[in-house]
């Protein structure tokens, strides 16, 4: 299966915009969203009620026994996370600050510490004749997010019929983002025209390099910085990475997000840049190889 | 005082509230918590800065004492241990450097070594002191950089936290100390969509928490509907602006070249205050 996915770096530049109006345009049969922190694509979709939903379980969390616990801190210097406390003379173990690594079960001369299975977020899929959508949500706080990024994509492979996918990425370029871009073929990441923006791509390519995966960028709201815009034309020139086009800042777009549709599923100026967009990336990720 | 600013979504104007907000300090310490992808330095332009280098621990497997058990791989929950051929291999980078493969090693085969994950760069700009976190590329986690940007606290008056978007454990670790947050959203489906779900995190944490909306247009009244709705206070508004859009984008503090915006700002800040001291007086 190839997978295409959309990355951007810095939060807000358009991932979703862009993802969504790729996936109307191609009529992608298999899709994702693995920002698995603040999913939105459904929103953009039209899904109400998922066809599957299951609980996502990380890693095993510590509890301790306080019928055992012979209260000799040995956990509590052990933790490299900060996750045991004395709550009223007791030890205690914070479930938002535990990792599961279970060095404090470990430790425990008295086997007070047991290790449970704890829910960390929601697995979800959508699947409609042969068109398969697979989402997740993550608890509030919880951390895990690469593990719960992989599940979502091997969901929507497990399910998938077609041998194309888009996947919807998340900000940032740490784990969930490290574990989307495992398997796929080719990274499209949406850019600003900002000093922020420049400095956010800058860094999403270099961990696109990191793990050798192909990378094409395009611009969101170029003219809304025109010099800008020019200096990440010329930064991909000299990087030697495949430019596919800018998006001009169009009010249209926020009318159809708000809508709950996508930009081209209007006709708008924003969604005809798209579509060309889209035609580019899709030649780069079938020339490869 | 200490103020986060968070989002869930990104690009609503985090870091433009954060960093205005500490311009109009009289004093200011603005942290910069988004380490994945720190952006205020580039607004702040800090001088006589200095860079201090974050680790995290390692381990090491001596190959003379390891007698491969392989006590150390069916320890590891992190799968970062691996018994390939006749060695045992680390995978550093998803290492999460619990210390347990060295205390369950019965031969006593490992020790630890420092790895780099990210460094800290401190410096001045004005009234504000500006500390930023910045993971290294291919680095998973940032919390280790999080926590060593807040643990290092000094005396001033406000300190203005700028939070990655998102509501997982690197924003938790975000607003772990802070007195008041910002939830700063702008007026789309997608924009409160997340605003809801940060709304829900600093009510778990029992954080007393305000509204800034960002990039209003008249007429649209998704997101304000919301904060009716869920009675959410409001501090501010900002005005969707072309031109303060483009003055963000090339870098400049608008507080600092706009006596307008200034002004805003400044209120903004007392009225935060004015939140703050009341909700002290409501929990005395």
């Amino acid at each position: 299966m190839k997978q295409l996915l959309i990355l951007s770096g810095k939060g807000g530049t358009g991932k979703t915009t862009v993802a969504s109006a790729f996936i109307k345009i191609s009529k992608a049969k298999s899709y994702a969203d693995c920002d698995v922190d603040a999913p939105n694509l459904h929103l953009s979709m039209g899904k109400e009620e998922p066809s599957e939903q299951s609980d996502f379980f990380g890693l095993d969390k510590a509890l301790i026994k306080q019928d055992s616990c012979i209260k000799c801190g040995k956990c509590k210097d052990a933790c490299r996370f900060d996750a045991i406390g004395i709550v009223d003379g007791c030890y205690e173990v914070n479930k938002a600050a535990c990792e599961g690594c279970a060095v404090c079960a470990l430790v425990c001369p008295n086997s007070a510490v047991s290790m449970l299975k704890t829910a960390a977020g929601k697995l979800m899929l959508y699947k409609e004749d042969d068109v398969v959508f697979s989402t997740a949500q993550l608890n509030i706080g919880s951390g895990n997010s690469g593990l719960l990024v992989t599940e979502v994509k091997k969901n929507m492979q497990n399910s998938a019929q077609s041998d194309f996918a888009i996947i919807d990425g998340s900000p940032g370029i740490g784990c969930p983002v490290i574990a989307s871009i495992s398997g796929t073929d080719l990274i499209l990441v949406v850019s600003e025209p900002s000093v922020s923006g420049i400095s956010d791509l800058e860094r999403i390519i270099q961990t696109a390099e990191v793990f050798g995966v192909k990378t094409a960028v395009c611009i969101n709201k170029f003219d809304t910085n025109q010099k800008i815009s020019d200096e990440i034309e010329g930064y991909c020139s000299e990087k030697g990475i495949s430019f596919v086009g800018r998006i001009p800042f169009d009010n249209l777009a926020m009318e159809a997000i708000n809508a709950g549709k996508t930009v081209a599923d209007i006709d708008c100026p924003s969604g005809h840049a798209i579509e060309e967009i889209y035609s580019k990336t899709y030649k780069l990720l079938s020339e490869e190889d | 005082m200490r103020i986060a600013v968070l989002s869930g979504k990104g690009g609503t104007g985090k870091t433009l509230v954060a960093v205005n907000l500490a311009c109009v300090a009289d004093y200011a310490q603005y942290i910069d918590c988004d380490a994945e992808e720190p952006n205020g330095h580039l607004f702040f332009k800090p001088q006589n800065t200095e860079e201090k280098i974050i680790n995290r621990l390692i381990p090491v497997i001596d190959e003379t004492k390891c007698d491969l058990c392989r006590k150390c791989v069916d320890f590891c929950r992190f799968n970062a241990l691996a018994l390939i051929g006749n060695k045992i291999k680390v995978f550093d980078k998803i290492c999460h450097s619990c210390g347990g493969c060295k205390i369950v090693c019965p031969q006593n085969a490992i020790t630890e070594k420092e790895k780099r994950i990210g460094k800290i760069i401190s410096g001045t700009s004005e009234n504000v002191r500006v500390e930023t976190g910045m993971t290294e590329v291919g680095e998973s986690s940032a919390v280790p950089v999080i926590s060593a940007l807040l643990a290092d606290k000094i005396d001033v008056e406000t300190v203005i936290t700028d939070c990655p978007p998102g509501c997982a454990c690197t924003v938790m670790e975000s607003i772990k100390d802070a007195d008041y947050c910002v939830l700063v959203a702008e007026p789309t489906l997608f924009g409160v969509h997340n605003l809801n779900m940060v709304y829900e995190l600093v009510k778990a944490f029992k954080k007393p928490h305000g509204v800034i909306l960002n990039k209003c247009v008249e007429g649209i009244d998704i997101a304000e509907n919301y904060c009716k709705e869920k009675q959410l206070k409001v501090i501010s508004r900002i005005k969707f602006d072309k031109e303060l859009g483009k003055l963000n984008s090339d870098g400049e503090i608008v507080s600092r070249v706009n006596a307008g915006y200034k002004a805003m700002f400044a209120d903004t800040l007392k009225s935060i205050k004015e939140e703050v001291s009341h909700e002290t007086a409501s929990d005395s």
